[in-house]
């Protein structure tokens, strides 16, 4: 028993090592090794963490790499095959051509650039952008299509497929609803002012029902003054410009949103990644940066900012918080915490990670999140003092040149945020909150007893479920809307080429009957497929598995 | 064998060790003279180093004691001209209610009061109660709803394209559009008048961006003509250099059109893809209001991309790109604003749909528009320490002082009095505002008039007249 799981042990990657140590020096416990943890490292900054903090990336065997990687080549030799036979004429030519009369202009694609969409998402398309029917609440239905050239084009069949299992909206704490009762005041604004602004917040775009919405986000974060935009993407790729500038440095961590990595690219600020989570790292970077200053010119950062998700979306992290925030306040730098994914969906009355960690929303200089994935609607918002707020009202590139938010939209996110704060006058918005968290942890306890590696911390509701080879997204994905299960996979890029994944989204909406559904659906296609790679899981007695981890790490 | 090489081997030995007893002492001494001597030129240095810089772990603490950083964000003045916010309540419609105060709008491009529209508000209110508000994810997973495809396919209908690709957000649709053709080491001609958007996603872009002069073709073709020369000095890279121009089809900032048979001219003598930018014309310009192609006549296969907002004239949210799928749907998985980001609220695409109706059921809409903007356009004329700038068919107009006082400062605050004199006796106007410090060409100030077909004649008239006022009382 020992030997082979000391010889898979060997496999781990590098950085991989790195973030477990990091994990126990840093005194926070894995699962059911709290007591353990706690005892060992407790001393050194174990008080920062007021709750345990559990986090799994279990490493695949090693053969499982080798066949990703062997689906691959395979994939991509046949690519070639057909990229050769297209030339040669000997199989249709699917793909849109370029206009007669411009067939001498510098071509707008270079071929490579498009071999991997070509011949391999070809043959997976239809997993992606199905078309939905419906409000996309616990469930909702999809519109049936069909392809009659291998993806090339689809083709509607005008039936849908109803009462689909919804596991893929960010719709977290069921806000996404077509309840009239719920929607009253949505409804009631939309016949009042229409859907349209027409202008920008600093022009004539301003209404009372934003200055409404902007006091209220305030309040349910606890900080002085917050601002909102109609986009939760333009948030961070439009406002970070404004807060950095040359001579800036940014700290980012290397999994961070691509809004956060446009907007940090476009401020024009120097950039600098550290490991997914990894405090080391970080802290190696800031002392690094303030003791050699700028390169070349050897001056000093004017200020060095750290950008940061409250729940990563691919891995289903959490930030560590507690150690940024000491490590920020140590190195004087300041955090931009965007919260898109945790903002509702952790802490204990939804009010995100930094309620999650029990801190203090002054600890974080900007806070950011989005309305779009927990409270069912669109836009995002920036909050923290009044000076940064002042600031962005000011220098914001989407207050001066953006349509500011549609009013009934401001109007859903009121709805569900003063239904979070009970300020509705139930309970029911804490309900939600600690189904979500029921669910959740349910969800995840079930899936890792029945084998499957899953990544991320145990009180995320984002479920990555490691699926690793090409050929597995296509099935799985397949087979799971068979059993009228709607999920939702990525592969390469949006994740290393070898950790392909299926990823759920739980929902306070999801009822046990739903999750057991498909759980069920899971263990049965997990033995079909063979995805149970998990080798800590397997056993009845979490306790001893977890003691050999133990040792194993060490 | 191996024994008589072992006897051969210990002979050389013996011999060496005869051989140093044999050797003279100053022999010996000068030999090891040389090896010391070779040691140390194996180990100094060839070059003298600069002093040794590294620092103690006490010097870096210090160091790290010692920095300062600036703070977060510059304290803003409390009588910066962009801080205290006009604040509509309710709806920004013909008659808007600005800081409690009742006027006529002349500051919000709902250039066809389709804001407003029952018609518009009832379609999306029966998508808020089939769909619920949020899409809850982005186009990819499960962010596709049918009122999406709906909208895409009559907006490339309505352009007379293959394809349409919406955007949830104005802004990022050209600025995610360029940067998803353009890459680095490519080459952008681009007018110097073009909107922020644009510069923002020519920055994303990272290629080589060429300005020329505003709607100056001749300065366009200098630049084309100096590219070809260096196209020449090395043709293998020419090669795979992909060229743009981008431009407006009717510019935000300058309220004019860009000369578009020019243009396309330029387009095949040099082989450049033109991508247009189309926000204020879509659904303004052109007999069907299909923007600046329709004016001109101009078959819209010859230009790449339109991209459009639909905040303007369709009076929602969001924006889309049109042209052939070639094109279009490379965005679809290089567009980061589209890949990336929630899809747009099925109640805004909803509405947008019957805004489309609207515009297609109502053809005249657009000449009635286009006689109040020409109406105005002479209204405005010939007011002291005002000049008119934009096209007489401009539905956004910017009013510009004759004479500057020499401080941009100054100018702003004196256009900000003309604004205010407007808004106290009903008329609702606002300053074009920029970030100053972040656009390339920063435009002179101005104040905004925006013409929408709920103006009547009248309202035209009493705005002029009222401007002409205030121009009067607060410039001379």
């Amino acid at each position: 028993m020992a030997n082979p799981s000391a010889v898979c042990n060997g496999h781990l990657h590098h950085h991989h090592h790195q973030k477990q140590n990091n994990l126990l020096k840093s005194g926070v416990c894995k699962k059911n090794g709290i007591t353990k943890g706690m005892k060992k490292n407790g001393v050194s900054n174990g008080t920062l963490y007021k709750k345990t903090f559990i986090e799994h990336f279990e490493q695949a065997p090693m053969y499982v790499a080798v066949l990703t990687f062997v689906g691959f080549g395979v994939g991509t030799i046949f690519g070639y095959l057909r990229d050769f036979m297209r030339a040669w004429g000997l199989e249709k030519r699917n793909i849109a051509e370029e206009r007669e009369q411009q067939k001498d202009f510098v071509p707008l694609y270079q071929d490579f650039e498009n071999f991997y969409t070509r011949n391999l998402y070809m043959r997976i398309r239809d997993n992606w952008n199905r078309p939905i029917c419906s409000v996309p609440g616990p469930q909702f239905d999809l519109m049936e299509r069909v392809t009659d050239d291998y993806n090339w084009t689809f083709r509607f069949t005008g039936r849908t497929i109803k009462n689909v299992i919804n596991m893929g909206s960010y719709n977290y704490l069921g806000f996404a609803e077509t309840e009239p009762t719920a929607l009253k005041t949505v409804t009631k604004e939309l016949q009042k002012y229409g859907t349209g602004i027409c202008s920008t917040r600093q022009e004539m775009g301003t209404l009372d029902k934003h200055v409404e919405l902007e006091k209220l986000v305030a309040k349910f974060l606890g900080v002085d003054d917050a601002m909102v935009f109609g986009m939760g993407f333009a948030t961070n790729s439009m406002n970070i410009p404004a807060l950095v500038g040359k001579g800036c440095l940014i700290l980012s961590d290397e999994l961070n949103h691509t809004s956060l990595v446009l907007g940090a690219r476009l401020s024009g600020a120097t950039i600098r990644i550290f490991k997914h989570n990894n405090m080391q790292s970080l802290e190696k970077l800031l002392r690094d940066a303030i003791i050699y200053g700028q390169p070349r010119s050897r001056r000093a950062w004017r200020k060095i900012i750290i950008l940061v998700e409250g729940i990563y979306s691919m891995e289903g992290s959490i930030v560590r918080l507690p150690e940024i925030v000491s490590l920020k306040k140590k190195y004087k730098a300041y955090l931009y915490l965007d919260e898109a994914h945790s903002i509702g969906a952790v802490g204990a009355t939804g009010r995100g990670v930094v309620e999650y960690f029990g801190m203090s929303p002054d600890d974080v200089d900007v806070l950011m999140g989005t309305f779009t994935k927990s409270f069912g609607a669109a836009g995002g918002y920036i909050a923290g003092k009044k000076d940064l707020v002042d600031f962005l009202r000011t220098h914001s590139h989407s207050a001066v040149y953006a349509t500011s938010m549609c009013p009934p939209v401001a109007e859903q996110i009121i709805r569900a945020m003063k239904c979070l704060m009970g300020l509705d006058g139930t309970t029911q918005g804490l309900q939600r909150v600690r189904q979500l968290g029921k669910n959740t942890r349910y969800f995840r306890r079930r899936l890792h007893e029945m084998g499957f590696i899953i990544y991320g911390n145990d009180d995320s509701p984002v479920v990555p479920l490691l699926l690793y080879m090409p050929g597995k997204i296509g099935a799985f994905a397949r087979r799971m809307l068979e059993k009228n299960i709607g999920v939702v996979v990525v592969g390469f890029p949006a994740t290393p080429i070898t950790e392909s994944r299926a990823r759920f989204c739980v929902s306070a909406a999801h009822t046990r009957e739903m999750l057991d559904t498909v759980l069920n659906a899971l263990d049965e296609l997990g033995d079909f497929l063979q995805l149970k790679y998990s080798r800590y899981s397997k056993s009845s007695h979490p306790e001893l598995y977890e003691e050999t981890r133990f040792e194993l790490e060490d | 064998m191996s024994a008589a090489a072992g006897v051969g081997q210990q002979w050389v030995l013996v011999e060496m060790v005869q051989a140093f007893y044999e050797a003279p002492a100053y022999h010996l001494i000068l030999e090891g003279i040389l090896i010391l001597w070779i040691i140390r030129l194996i180990f100094s240095k060839t070059y003298k180093l600069q002093e040794r810089s590294d620092l103690t772990p006490k010097e870096k603490e210090e160091l790290i004691e010692e920095w300062q950083p600036e703070p977060l964000v510059p304290p803003v003045p409390k009588d910066h001209p962009a801080l205290n916010y006009n604040v509509v309540s309710g709806p920004p419609t013909h008659k808007i209610t600005v800081n409690g105060k009742e006027c006529i709008n002349f500051a919000s491009f709902n250039f066809l009061g389709l804001l407003d529209n029952e018609k518009v508000k009832s379609a999306a209110q029966a998508s808020l109660k089939k769909y619920g508000v949020g899409t809850c994810g982005p186009r990819g997973f499960y962010g596709t709803f049918d009122v999406h495809l709906e909208l895409e396919d009559r907006l490339a209908k309505f352009m007379r394209t293959e394809e349409a690709i919406i955007y949830s957000y104005g802004f990022a649709t050209i600025a995610s559009a360029i940067p998803a053709y353009s890459k680095r080491g490519d080459i952008v001609f681009v007018d110097e008048a073009a909107c922020f958007a644009i510069q923002k996603g020519l920055q994303a872009s990272r290629s080589n961006i060429k300005l020329f002069k505003h709607n100056d073709m001749a300065d366009l073709e200098r630049l084309l003509k100096e590219q070809e020369i260096e196209d020449q000095k090395n043709p293998r890279k020419a090669r795979v250099t992909r060229r743009f121009i981008v431009v407006e089809g009717l510019y935000m900032n300058t309220g004019d059109v860009c000369p578009l048979p020019e243009l396309i001219k330029l387009k095949y003598k040099y082989k450049v893809r033109i991508f247009l930018e189309e926000s204020l014309s879509f659904g303004v310009l052109g007999e069907h209001g299909r923007g600046i192609t329709e004016h001109f006549g101009i078959n819209i296969d010859d230009i790449d991309l339109i991209s459009a907002n639909m905040e303007n004239s369709l009076a929602s949210i969001g924006g889309f790109c049109c042209g052939r799928s070639f094109i279009i749907d490379h965005q679809r998985l290089s567009g980061q604003g589209y890949c990336f980001s929630a899809s747009l609220p099925p109640l805004l695409a909803a509405a947008a749909i019957e805004a489309l109706n609207i515009m297609e059921d109502n053809p005249d809409i657009f000449q009635t528009l286009r006689a109040k903007c020409e109406h105005m356009h002479k209204a405005l004329q010939g007011i002291s320490g005002l000049k008119v700038v934009g096209e007489s068919f401009s539905p956004a107009l910017h009013l510009q002082l004759e004479d500057s006082s020499g401080s941009r400062e100054n100018d702003v605050k004196l256009l900000k009095r003309v604004v205010d004199y407007c808004m106290n006796s009903g008329i609702a106007l606002t300053q074009a505002r920029y970030l100053e410090k972040e656009e390339k060409c920063l435009p002179s100030p101005s104040i905004r008039v925006v013409i929408t077909v709920e103006q009547t004649e009248q309202e035209l008239d009493k705005a002029a007249s009222l401007i002409k006022e205030a121009a009067q009382s607060v410039l001379n």
